[in-house]
């Protein structure tokens, strides 16, 4: 796929008017915002658009809720949060092979104030072997990975990790006027807040809010007419290893171990060249299993990588500096915000907490019970 | 037990239903694939080997604690007589991991080991289900 690395770039992203804590606001509109706010970010006309795919919901919805009627190329590919780092790699393939030209990817969850949630698969597998036992929720599925991870490579040290991963994140997030929280934390703060399902506190999970986002992926010769530097597409990778958590083959490993290497390969780039990492981290311990199974660190040595706030601003690592779906936003699907982040700091767009000039950067997103991963590498000339 | 149980009930398919009807009469049984021996949950196709000459065969009931979570905050309401409680992935004596509940009275890490035995208890929630549940032996 090598020959495909820089023929795509991501030439338009932003949220909704607001994320946050918003009432009254329908996960359609929350797409048809961003998806307006993108297109006018990337200086196109709603006509430029002949390819639209989302996750979550259909794209017959959201296609038609936009009032896009001349689609040629169509993906609503949904396995979870991952699935809008996927897209990127789908939308890459779709303008390579002639589908289409331009593609927007759009994302509008109302994960906190939705006035009516869908219910379980009755037939699903998880209905009949997890759920009765109260396996519901993530914070449950991924704190049993957790707990493993603590008897491979010690509870103590994975607990410093995981506070090291709160605490960084959230002072990113004081830099990020958009982010949902607003205070400090210290690390008593993460020890002392309550238990959620041990062995995560309060502080090991995202928060749940409501909002949307969208980008655009074209090929090269529209994204060089266009007013802003376009954001390259140098790697993709995707895939999944399992659905529910207890058919995981490896509760330590994601299949970041096979969708980095392979992401990093097809960009022609090595761990040392990446500027920034975009790590999904709806738990903090989803971004400790990340990082090792990309290959920035070996299994168990994690908490070594986090150590001393490196992840944190005026590290050696900058990591989830949107303030992460930790403390900055997260409406169940957050793999669009990772996208969204990276291309504003490539652009130097950031504000506060800018990178300085930052020329690439590697996202992880994962979705479903730790099952599926999409991983992409960007830069910026 | 039945008008009482407030959480969720599991929906037997065709693939599952030998595997629901032998928990109501409190034995587990397993599917086993000539290739790749015994597996969960129960489908007649193997996974992975994709074979249909599959069989069910009975359990030990035996098992040791793989890994687990003390769940603090209840996840539906029906839950919240039973805070804390322990979700668990237990791996069976056939080898296969299988998700479930440890049964126990105010669950601590201490009180909970990987590694530990564990022996299969039947918890009865209605006419037509019970729920395989392990505790320490």
């Amino acid at each position: 796929m090598s020959d495909l690395s820089r023929s795509v770039a991501i030439v338009g992203v932003a949220e909704s008017d607001e994320v946050g804590k918003i009432e009254n606001k329908s996960n359609l509109q929350f797409h048809a915002e961003a998806a307006y706010n993108a297109i006018k970010d990337a200086g196109m006309k709603p006509s430029d658009i002949d390819g639209i795919v989302t996750a979550g919901t259909s794209t017959l919805n959201t296609a038609e809720f936009l009032g896009l009627n001349k689609i040629k190329y169509t993906d609503s590919t949904s396995v979870g949060g991952s699935s809008f780092e996927i897209h990127i790699a789908h939308a890459m393939a779709a303008i390579n092979a002639g589908y289409c030209e331009t593609v927007l990817v759009t994302h509008g969850e109302a994960g906190r104030s939705a006035r009516n949630r869908p219910g379980p698969n009755l037939s699903d597998p998880a209905s009949q072997y997890e759920i009765p036992y109260g396996f519901i929720g993530m914070p449950i599925n991924y704190s049993m990975a957790c707990r493993r991870y603590m008897h491979l490579y010690g509870e103590e040290r994975t607990r410093q990790a995981l506070a090291e991963i709160a605490v960084s994140t959230r002072k990113w997030a004081l830099k990020n006027p958009k982010a949902y929280m607003k205070d400090p934390m210290t690390f008593d703060d993460y020890h002392e807040s309550r238990w959620i399902s041990w062995p995560f506190h309060l502080f090991d999970c995202c928060i749940v809010t409501d909002g949307g986002g969208a980008y655009i992926v074209t090929k090269k010769e529209i994204a060089n007419s266009l007013p802003k530097k376009p954001v390259w597409v140098l790697g993709v990778s995707e895939g999944h290893d399992h659905g529910i958590i207890s058919q995981m083959p490896d509760l330590t490993r994601t299949w970041a171990k096979h969708t980095g290497p392979e992401a990093l390969k097809m960009a022609g780039l090595t761990h040392d060249d990446i500027d920034l990492a975009m790590i999904y981290d709806s738990f903090t311990y989803t971004v400790l299993a990340t990082l090792e199974s990309l290959g920035f660190c070996k299994p168990g040595e994690g908490p070594d990588f986090v150590a001393n706030q490196r992840t944190a601003p005026g590290g050696d690592f900058p990591m989830n500096t949107n303030g992460g779906g930790l403390s900055y936003c997260h409406t169940g699907m957050y793999g669009m915000f990772l996208v969204l982040e990276a291309v504003r700091q490539l652009r130097g767009e950031t504000g506060e907490r800018q990178l300085d000039d930052p020329k690439t950067c590697l996202i992880n997103g994962t979705g479903g019970a730790l099952s599926s991963t999409g991983t992409i590498v960007l830069a910026i000339d | 037990m039945s008008e009482e149980y407030k959480k969720p009930i599991p929906s037997p398919q065709g693939e599952s239903d030998f595997y629901w009807e032998k928990a109501k009469q409190e034995e587990l049984w397993l599917r086993e694939c000539p290739v790749n021996g015994p597996y969960f949950y129960p489908r007649d196709i193997s996974p992975g080997a994709l074979r249909k000459d599959t069989k069910w065969i009975k359990a030990s009931g035996k098992a040791t604690l793989f890994t687990y979570s003390i769940v603090h905050r209840a996840p539906l309401p029906g839950f919240v007589d039973d805070v804390p409680f322990v979700t668990a992935i237990v791996e069976l004596e056939e080898g296969p991991l299988m998700p479930t509940n440890i049964i126990m009275d105010e669950p601590t890490p201490e009180k909970l080991k990987i590694g530990m035995p564990l022996v299969v208890e039947f918890e009865h929630i209605n006419d037509k289900i019970a729920l395989p549940k392990f505790k320490p032996v």
